[in-house]
């Protein structure tokens, strides 16, 4: 079996941006739910903070393929 | 059949990967189709990627000039749509995230990227083309250029000066003791981490999406290849799979091309602000 730890290490750093991103999502459905009039002004929110979070995702995924082999 | 009998066709899948295409590397994105000459070690070629932006930029030019050379008070077909997308860019990107003071002299830049980034973007699941040019790392970089020296040019000027411009961004009430570090973070905020994550954003979602169209697609066809029926067989969920991705990589593309106009609108946002 071959392979690199590498992969082993990006999928493990990419709990982090998922579960952020998952409970950014919720909390705009939730908002949304509460209040439906609401919605177009969270919505460039819940994005932004989407973005940001899935940046350490990005960040891993660069350092995966950057690092020495 | 039982599960060992598998095995040995496995070991024959991938030994026969110095020759196939799979599994699909990061080299597999440089194409080369023309080469010009040398610069010492260095190759001066025009790439595929290359291509695929200048096809772009005329189908971009050929759309918006076409659309809006005869343009009505009543639109006509074509520039009802061409106006659906400069108003999405205009309220819900540059209006949003400006303010409706100084917003509209940002709107052509944005509507430029926006429109530029999308088509790249969605070039990547257009068949005869099947390339997204975000995913070399020139292309998003250039982008990321244009609106880092713009949001800090303009934040340099609205500021007076650069020192004016880094104490603006120290926000109010820091005690003293605190503000070497605050000043070291904001500095690393404004001038590399944003730079970064708008870059190897987009970079990294084409790039990442590609990848992965390439491994269930190649993927697919190695594995009708294989000598056994039943991983043949497997080759129909591998393509159901690719088809399902594909459909995902246009939702992401578009929200890539949305993300950066939008964090790009809201640097510029930030940097026309009057307060911090």
């Amino acid at each position: 079996m071959t392979g690199n730890l590498n992969l082993v290490g990006y999928g493990l750093a990419a709990i982090g941006p998922a579960i952020a991103v998952g409970l950014i999502f919720a909390a705009y459905i939730n908002g949304v739910a509460r209040q439906p009039e609401a919605g177009n002004m969270l919505r460039p929110i819940a994005i932004l903070g989407f973005a940001l979070a899935e940046a350490l995702a990005i960040f891993g995924l660069v350092l995966f393929f950057i690092s020495p082999k | 059949m039982s599960f060992a009998a598998l095995i040995p066709s496995l070991g024959s899948l991938s030994a026969e990967g110095d020759g196939g295409h799979f599994p699909p590397t990061p080299e597999g994105f440089w194409q080369p189709l023309v080469t010009l000459g040398h610069i010492g070690d260095y190759p001066i070629v025009i790439t595929r990627s290359m291509v695929v932006i200048m096809l772009s930029v005329a189908l971009l030019s050929w759309w918006l000039v076409s659309t809006t050379k005869r343009a009505a008070v009543v639109p006509g077909k074509g520039q009802h749509y061409t106006e659906l997308v400069y108003n999405f860019v205009r309220n819900d990107v540059a209006k949003d995230m400006i303010g409706s003071k100084d917003f509209l002299r940002f709107v052509p830049l944005l509507f430029s990227l926006f429109v530029l980034i999308l088509l790249n973007n969605l070039f990547g699941i257009i068949p005869p083309i099947q390339f997204p040019t975000m995913s070399r790392i020139g292309f998003p970089i250039a982008l990321t250029l244009v609106v880092y020296v713009v949001y800090h040019w303009i934040g340099i000027k609205k500021q007076h000066g650069f020192l004016n411009y880094v104490k603006w961004m120290i926000p109010p009430g820091i005690p003293g003791w605190l503000l070497p570090l605050i000043v070291f973070l904001e500095l690393l905020t404004f001038f590399i981490t944003r730079p970064l994550t708008l870059a190897l954003r987009l970079f990294g979602n084409m790039f990442a999406g590609h990848m992965l169209l390439a491994v269930f697609i190649i993927g697919g066809w190695e594995l009708v290849q294989a000598d056994t029926f039943a991983l043949k067989f497997v080759a129909l969920p591998a393509w159901l799979m690719a088809f399902v991705m594909t459909l995902f990589e246009g939702l992401v593309q578009f929200l890539q091309a949305f993300v950066f106009t939008l964090l790009a609108a809201s640097y510029f946002g930030s940097a026309v602000a009057d307060e911090h």
